[in-house]
C-alpha cells in the first residue's frame, strides 16, 4: 500500500469513529436490564413485580413522549453469582444495555458489581441486603436504594435492645447477606450494651427449620435474630410458632420482612412481629395511587413490596439526571455523577440524596404486624410505630469504609 | 444431651416425609418401571389441593386428608393413560424426560398464578399446641406425622408384598404376558399402582401443608433429596425405601446439630459412598 493511501485509510477511520462517538454521545436511546430472581424464593419480593416497576417508571418520566426510545429487558440470575455475572456480561457486551436494576441476594449483587464497574455501566441495587455495596466494596458505577443491613441492624436491632432484649441468638442464612446481617447486627447489639449467645448458619433455601430452633430455644437467648430473607423467614416464623418459641418468652426479631412474607405467614402466625422497612404501600395518597395502578398489573393482584417501590424509585431518578444531561452519554460513570449531584424526590420515597459512596438517604419506618381483627383488606397488614430519618438510619460517611470517600 | 434427643426426634420427623415420597417412587418405579420425576409437582399438588378444599369448599385437613390424595392420584392416572403408557418398554430414560417435563410444566403453571413465596394453612383444631417432653417441647402436630406416615408406609408395604393383589402386580412386572393369559387386566393395574403411587405423594403435601408453606417449588426443593434416598435404599425397593427415609431424615437431624453448614450436603455424600460399595443400594437386588 502507498504512503498516501494509508494516511487517506487512517484519516477515513478518523473520521468515521469521530462521527460515531459524536452520534452514540447525542442519542437518546437507553437500554434497561431488569436482573433478578424470578422464579426462585426472592422472586415474589421483587423478580417480575420489579419489571413491572421499571416499565412504569419509565412510562411515568415521561421521556418516551419526547424522543427517548427506551427498552427493558429482563434476565433470571437463579440466586446463582456466576449466572448474574454472565448474564452482566452479555447484557453490556452484546445487547449493549446501559444500566442494570435490583438484583436481588446480595451474594449475586456483590459479583454483578464487580462487572458493571469493569463494563462502566451504571447499577442501581434495590434487591440487595449486604452493606458492602457502598462500603468496603463501594463502587463510582453503583447507586444503592432501599435498604441495607445497616439500616435493618440500626432500626430493629437498636429498637429491640433497648425495650430490654439483651441477649441474642443469631439463626443466619449462610451466604453473603445471612452474614453481613449478623455482623452488623452483633455490632449494633455489643454497642447498646448487649450479648450475643450463640448462632447458627442455615443452608440458603431451607424449608425445614425445626433443628435450628431447638438451638435456640435451648440457648435460652431474649432474642432470637433472623438473619434471613423471603422464604427462609417465612418458615422459620411459622415453624417457630408451632415449637411454642414465642409462647415460651422468647422474642423472634425478623431483621428482614417483606409484604409478600407477611402474606405468606399470614397475619394469625405474624401478628406482633416488628420490624423495618422504607416502604409500604398504604402510607399516603402517592404511594396508594402507585400501588392500585401496579397491582392492577400483577397476575396476583399484590401492591409492591419496598423493592419494587426501590426500583421504580431508582429508574425515575436515573432518567431525571439523563434528561438534565440532554442525552444518554453511555458513560457509567457521567451518568451515577450526575444522579449523586441532583437531590432525590419520588412519591414513594420521598426526598432524599445519594452520598458520594452510593448509598441513597431516605427515611426508615419500624412497622408492627396487625393482628387478623385490625386488618380490613388482603393487603393491610403494617401498623406504622416509628420513623427514623435517613441521616441516622444508613451508615454514617464518616463510619463509610468505601475507598471512594478518600478522594 | 438432651439436645441429642430432641435432634433424633426432629430427624424422625423430615424422615417421614422421606419415607412416603421415596415409598410413593419404589412402589413406581418398582411395578411400572418409570424414574417418577414429577413426585415432586404431584406431592405440591396435593397441598395445593388441601388449600383449596379448605378456601373453596370450606373443607377441612381431615376431609383433605382423604379427598386431596385421590383428586391428585386420578390426576395421575389420566397422566399414565394419555402420556406414560406410550414409554412402555423403553429406557429409563425417556420415562425420565416425559416426567421431568411434566413437573417443570405442573410447577410453571401453579407459580404464574400463586408467586413463589407461598400461601398459609393452619394447622388442624385438634392437632394444635404441644407437649414438654422433658428433652424438648414436640408440637403434637408433628408427632401425628410420625405416626400418621408410619401407618400408611407398613400399610403400603403389606399391600404390596403381603396380599395377593400385590401378589398379582409383582408377578406382572416381572412377565405381563403371562399374567394376562389368566385374566388379569395389566394396564389397568398399571394405571392403579401408578395412581397409588401419586396418591401416597399428594398425601405427603397435605401432610406437609401446615408445617412448610403451601408454595408451588415445595416439591421442587424436596425431590432431589427423595431420589438420594430411593438411590441409597435400593431402587424399587419397598421396606428398603421406608427404612432408609427415616433413617436418613435422622442422620441429617444429626448433621443440622454438629455441622448445619453440611446438613444440605450429606444425604448427598452418603449416596456416593453407597453407590462406590454396593452400586445396587442398600437393600437392592441386582439386576
Amino acid at each position: 500500500m502507498k504512503p498516501k493511501s494509508i494516511v487517506s485509510l487512517l484519516l477515513g477511520t478518523a473520521l468515521t469513529l469521530a462521527l460515531a462517538g459524536a452520534a452514540s454521545a447525542d442519542d437518546k436511546v437507553v437500554k434497561i436490564g431488569s436482573l433478578s430472581d424470578q422464579s426462585g424464593l426472592y422472586a415474589d419480593l421483587s423478580g417480575p413485580g420489579s419489571t413491572v416497576a421499571a416499565q412504569m417508571a419509565v412510562e411515568d418520566s415521561g421521556l418516551t413522549g419526547k424522543g427517548w426510545k427506551i427498552d427493558i429487558i429482563s434476565g433470571d440470575h437463579q440466586n446463582k453469582p456466576d449466572i448474574g455475572t454472565s448474564i452482566a456480561r452479555q447484557w453490556f457486551d452484546v445487547d449493549k444495555v446501559d444500566i442494570i436494576v435490583d438484583v436481588p441476594n446480595s451474594g449475586v449483587a456483590l459479583a454483578v458489581n464487580n462487572v458493571v464497574k469493569e463494563k462502566n455501566g451504571v447499577y442501581i441495587n434495590s434487591g440487595a441486603a449486604t452493606s458492602d455495596l457502598t462500603n468496603a466494596q463501594c463502587s463510582p458505577n453503583t447507586v444503592h436504594w432501599t435498604y441495607d443491613t445497616y439500616m435493618l441492624a440500626h432500626a430493629t436491632g437498636q429498637a429491640l435492645v433497648k425495650a430490654g432484649g439483651d441477649t441474642w441468638f443469631f439463626l443466619t442464612a449462610d451466604y453473603a447477606f445471612g452474614q453481613a446481617l449478623e455482623r452488623d447486627t452483633t455490632a449494633v447489639v455489643l454497642a447498646n450494651g448487649g450479648k450475643v449467645v450463640g448462632s447458627v448458619k442455615h443452608p440458603l433455601n431451607t424449608s425445614d427449620f425445626s433443628s435450628f430452633l431447638l438451638q435456640a430455644q435451648s440457648s435460652k437467648a431474649k432474642i432470637i435474630g433472623l438473619a434471613n430473607a423471603g422464604g427462609d423467614t417465612t418458615n422459620t416464623i411459622k415453624q417457630a410458632a408451632e415449637f411454642g418459641i414465642v409462647k415460651g418468652g422468647q422474642k423472634l426479631a425478623a431483621l428482614l420482612l417483606f409484604l409478600t412474607d407477611v402474606k405468606a405467614i399470614g397475619l394469625e402466625t405474624a401478628q406482633g412481629l416488628n420490624f423495618t422497612e422504607t416502604f409500604y404501600w398504604d402510607m399516603n395518597d402517592q404511594t396508594r395511587a402507585f400501588s392500585k395502578r401496579f397491582s392492577e398489573r400483577m397476575k396476583n393482584g399484590a401492591p409492591p413490596t419496598m423493592v419494587q417501590a426501590g426500583v421504580y424509585a431508582g429508574i425515575l431518578h436515573y432518567l431525571k439526571a439523563l434528561e438534565a444531561l440532554g442525552g444518554n452519554p453511555h458513560d457509567g460513570l457521567k451518568v451515577v455523577d450526575k444522579m449523586k449531584s441532583m437531590p432525590t424526590d419520588d412519591p414513594l420515597f420521598g426526598k432524599g440524596a445519594i452520598q458520594p459512596n452510593g448509598r441513597t438517604i431516605h427515611n426508615a419506618y419500624l412497622f408492627e404486624v396487625k393482628k387478623p381483627s385490625e386488618s380490613k383488606g388482603p393487603w393491610d397488614f403494617y401498623k406504622l410505630v416509628g420513623t427514623v430519618p435517613g441521616e441516622e438510619a444508613f451508615t454514617p460517611l464518616s463510619e463509610s469504609k468505601c475507598p471512594l470517600l478518600k478522594k | 444431651m438432651q439436645a441429642l434427643y430432641a435432634q433424633l426426634l426432629v430427624g424422625l420427623i423430615n424422615g417421614s416425609f422421606y419415607a412416603l415420597l421415596s415409598l410413593g417412587l419404589a412402589v413406581i418405579f418398582g411395578m411400572l418401571n418409570i424414574i417418577n420425576f414429577a413426585h415432586g409437582a404431584l406431592y405440591m399438588m396435593g397441598a395445593f389441593c388441601a388449600y383449596f378444599l379448605l378456601e373453596l369448599a370450606g373443607i377441612g385437613y381431615w376431609g383433605a386428608l382423604i379427598i386431596a390424595p385421590i383428586v391428585v392420584g386420578i390426576f395421575g392416572m389420566f397422566l399414565e393413560r394419555t402420556l406414560l403408557k406410550w414409554l412402555t418398554g423403553l429406557d429409563h430414560l425417556y420415562g425420565l424426560l416425559l416426567t421431568f417435563g411434566i413437573a417443570l410444566i405442573v410447577q410453571g403453571v401453579f407459580q404464574n398464578y400463586f408467586g413463589s413465596s407461598g400461601l398459609p394453612y393452619a394447622i388442624p383444631d385438634q392437632l394444635k399446641g404441644g407437649m414438654n417432653l422433658g428433652f424438648m417441647f414436640l408440637p403434637i402436630y408433628r408427632g401425628w406425622v410420625v405416626v400418621f406416615s408410619l401407618v400408611i408406609c407398613l400399610a403400603t408395604w403389606y399391600l404390596i408384598e403381603r396380599t395377593r393383589l400385590g401378589a398379582y402386580l409383582r408377578a406382572a412386572t416381572e412377565n405381563p404376558t403371562l399374567v394376562r393369559a389368566f385374566g388379569i387386566n395389566v394396564p389397568r393395574m398399571i394405571t392403579l399402582t401408578y395412581g397409588l403411587g401419586v396418591g401416597l405423594a399428594a398425601l405427603a403435601g397435605v401432610l406437609s401443608a401446615p408445617i412448610n408453606q403451601v408454595r408451588p417449588l415445595m416439591g421442587a426443593d424436596l425431590i432431589i433429596v427423595v431420589f438420594a434416598v430411593v438411590v441409597i435404599g435400593g431402587m424399587g425397593s419397598i421396606m428398603g425405601s421406608i427404612i432408609t427415609g427415616f433413617a436418613l431424615g435422622v442422620i441429617e437431624g444429626l448433621t443440622k446439630y454438629f455441622y448445619p453448614e453440611a446438613s444440605n450436603t450429606v444425604v448427598f455424600v452418603l449416596m456416593v459412598l453407597v453407590l462406590l460399595v454396593k452400586p445396587t443400594g442398600l437393600t437392592g437386588r441386582a439386576a
